[in-house]
């Protein structure tokens, strides 16, 4: 079958100001798609364009096996849900909601059927003759994902439609937008600025920096693989600790060796990459390093660590140290006996070590 | 230096603060009877009848109340040779004004609508170009005005005075809906447009709905402007199509003999009336924040 969302060789300027070079997504029937990145890195732009909102300067694009290249927005059988609802505020939410319909000259009968339908799987039945300006902020964007859903569309588009809310509903609609996702089958292209709706939403993240894709993959992908420093950086709070090492081949493996300040250097043992540069960037999840006590690994990859933070997060302690010249952050078991100012013995696992090249920013292993 | 600290007040501040009213309260009521007075002066003066006016102080009450020079005024004064008074050309002014009014405004809205939410190439100096219109003085365009009124064929009738007005009128409705609707965040537009709905049916299904307030704010201000112009409708009417507001210069100014103030005081508050009628009207219409609810909040 044909994948339901395909962009190819996508470009977007405004006057000689590239926004997006070369982009190259396809997703499948039933994907969630999330774009993700800091402001700023045309995001935003490429759901625009792929609703036909904005015009692309080059590139072909096509939904449902149908070119949509130059396709107004509304023969694109797509349905979007914004940031600020863009609830239309003279009409009732029942209004709101079949608008779309009624411009498209559906008949009664059916409008009330589908809004029935609806208001049911959104638990809205109560709003539908209030206003917009009579609802919480939860409550409109129900309204505004029920605007969405009543078209039935080949492709939702979602623009960061959880950033209005504050952090606990926020959460709670993230989980209904997950549930909704797994109920319908449908196919969606979410774009969030915020990594852990992009890792708990996904079946399929685009990194995205200055117009450019960084990486396309599986969320565990990213998180494991990531493919050059800034999405290493970019995924997962706190964020990958990136450590400047010396690497030399040692039999079958290969020694890292990390400095630090006033102590010796740490060095560790990686069996399974070899062919390394010797100046590189190693990453280490800050769940890779952890007590020793705990933990049980081999003694050669254990090391003495002077914390210099220690930070209590509920279930976890972030315990921040200086290797490398960089702050490092591990972390530990709530029941840690590290203390700030003194030594302790972490464990560093280098099973999902990251490598990166210090001069491209690239993925080495 | 300034002390910042909030100093509660004390009993001397409290009379302080009384006396302060009460000076502020006597200045107002003493600026209101100011400004009432010509008001006054003119309906106690339209409600005597001549020989009163001779006698009598000009701003005594009238001892007989007479509608006689309301009446005249009406249906009866003479504007020169014509002695039908105000009521032909109150009714050409209405015939003007309502219809200048809503076309202006509906253009306006439709113009504000567009150049706010449906940029296009060259949209700031269109807009630019109409709010120089706004500024360019009457004096400067009677003379093209008046040939184009030739050219079409319209010149000294009603529908060229409407023509006009519209014309004159529409850097201002721009304007003023341009400013509206450049709040509406374009998010509305968007949606709409995904919902399927065309540039004209968003304008009319979402844009015209919100536009209650900007819609009264163009109306008082093309109402007044039109009722009240005096040098285009002087310029491009002729016997028959004149405003009511030249009437009232010709009542005024071509009488022979004895003048006759309580006509003239009659025919000026009946010129002046529909623009008040339309500020008490409209004026509780003035709601803001219609929008609110629309976007976040």
């Amino acid at each position: 079958m044909a994948p339901i969302l395909e962009i190819n060789n996508l470009f977007k300027s405004y006057g000689s100001t590239e926004i997006l070079k070369d982009i190259n997504v396809a997703i499948e029937q039933g994907d969630f798609l999330v774009l993700v990145g800091p402001s700023g890195c045309g995001k935003s732009t490429l759901l625009n364009c792929i609703a036909g909102l904005e015009p692309i300067t080059g590139g072909q694009m096509s939904i449902g096996g149908q070119d949509m290249t130059n396709v107004s927005p509304k023969d694109r059988d797509i349905a979007m849900v914004f940031q600020s609802y863009a609830l239309y505020p003279t009409m009732t939410v029942a209004k709101n909601i079949t608008f779309g319909m009624k411009v498209r000259g559906i008949d009664q009968a059916t409008q009330d059927k589908k809004l029935a339908y609806v208001a049911q799987q959104l638990q809205i039945e109560p709003l539908l003759n209030r206003k917009p300006g009579q609802l919480s902020g939860g409550q409109r964007q129900r309204v505004a994902m029920g605007r969405a859903l009543v078209r039935d569309p080949k492709l939702f588009l979602f623009d960061e439609p959880l950033s209005n809310l504050d952090a606990k509903l926020r959460v709670e609609m993230r989980t209904e937008i997950k549930a909704l996702h797994q109920r319908l089958g449908a196919s969606m292209v979410y774009v969030t600025h915020d990594q852990i709706e992009a890792m708990t939403l996904a079946t399929k993240i685009v990194v995205m920096k200055g117009g450019v894709i960084q990486q396309i993959g599986t969320p565990a992908e990213i998180y494991n693989r990531p493919a050059n420093l800034f999405v290493a950086d970019f995924m997962g709070s706190p964020a990958m600790n990136l450590i400047p090492a010396k690497t030399r081949a040692n039999g079958s493996g290969t020694q890292v060796e990390i400095t630090r300040e006033g102590a010796d250097p740490i060095v560790l043992v990686d069996s399974k990459n070899t062919d390394l540069p010797e100046d590189v960037i190693i990453g280490v999840r800050p769940e890779d390093i952890a007590d020793a006590a705990t933990n049980g690994a081999a003694a050669s990859q254990q090391a003495d660590c002077v914390i210099d933070i220690v930070e209590p997060a509920g279930a976890d302690t972030f315990a921040v140290m200086q290797l490398g010249g960089k702050h490092v952050t591990a972390r530990l078991h709530s029941e840690t006996t590290a203390t700030a100012g003194t030594p302790q013995r972490l464990a560093f696992d280098l099973g999902k070590v990251s490598y990166f090249s210090p001069d491209s920013g690239l993925r080495l292993n | 230096m300034a002390d910042t600290h909030y100093v509660p007040p004390s009993s001397g501040s409290k009379t302080n603060k009384i006396i302060l009213r009460t000076i502020l309260y006597v200045l107002l009521g003493v600026f209101a009877l100011f400004y009432l007075m010509p008001l006054f002066v003119m309906i106690t003066t339209s409600l005597k009848s001549l020989d009163e006016i001779r006698t009598g102080d000009l701003i005594s009450l009238p001892r007989d109340v007479t509608l006689d020079a309301w009446r005249t005024a009406w249906s009866g004064a003479c504007t020169g040779i014509q002695c039908e008074g105000m009521r032909p050309y109150f009714w050409n002014s209405v015939l003007i004004a309502v219809p200048a009014v809503m076309i202006s405004t509906l253009i306006g809205a439709m113009n504000g609508y567009v150049v706010a939410q449906w940029q296009f190439r060259g949209a700031n100096i269109f807009f630019s170009l109409m709010l120089f219109g706004c500024f360019i003085p009457f004096q400067v365009v009677l003379l093209p005005m008046a040939r184009v009124l030739g050219i079409m064929g319209i010149a000294g009738t009603i529908p060229g005075l409407i023509f006009v007005h519209v014309i004159y009128g529409l850097g201002f409705t721009t304007l003023f809906f341009r400013n509206y609707y450049v709040s509406i965040p374009s998010e509305l537009t968007k949606a709409a447009k995904v919902d399927g709905a065309g540039f004209f049916r968003i304008f009319w299904s979402i844009f015209l709905p919100l536009s209650l307030p900007i819609i009264v704010v163009a109306v008082i201000w093309q109402f007044t402007q039109i009722w009240n112009d005096f040098l285009f409708g002087v310029s491009f009417s002729q016997a028959g199509t004149q405003p009511v507001t030249v009437a009232l210069n010709n009542i005024v100014n071509s009488t022979t003999g004895v003048k006759e103030y309580n006509v003239d005081m009659a025919a000026a508050i009946i010129a002046a009336l529909p623009t008040l009628f339309v500020y008490v009207v409209a004026g509780k219409y003035f709601v803001r924040g219609l929008t609110a609810g629309s976007v976040k909040g």
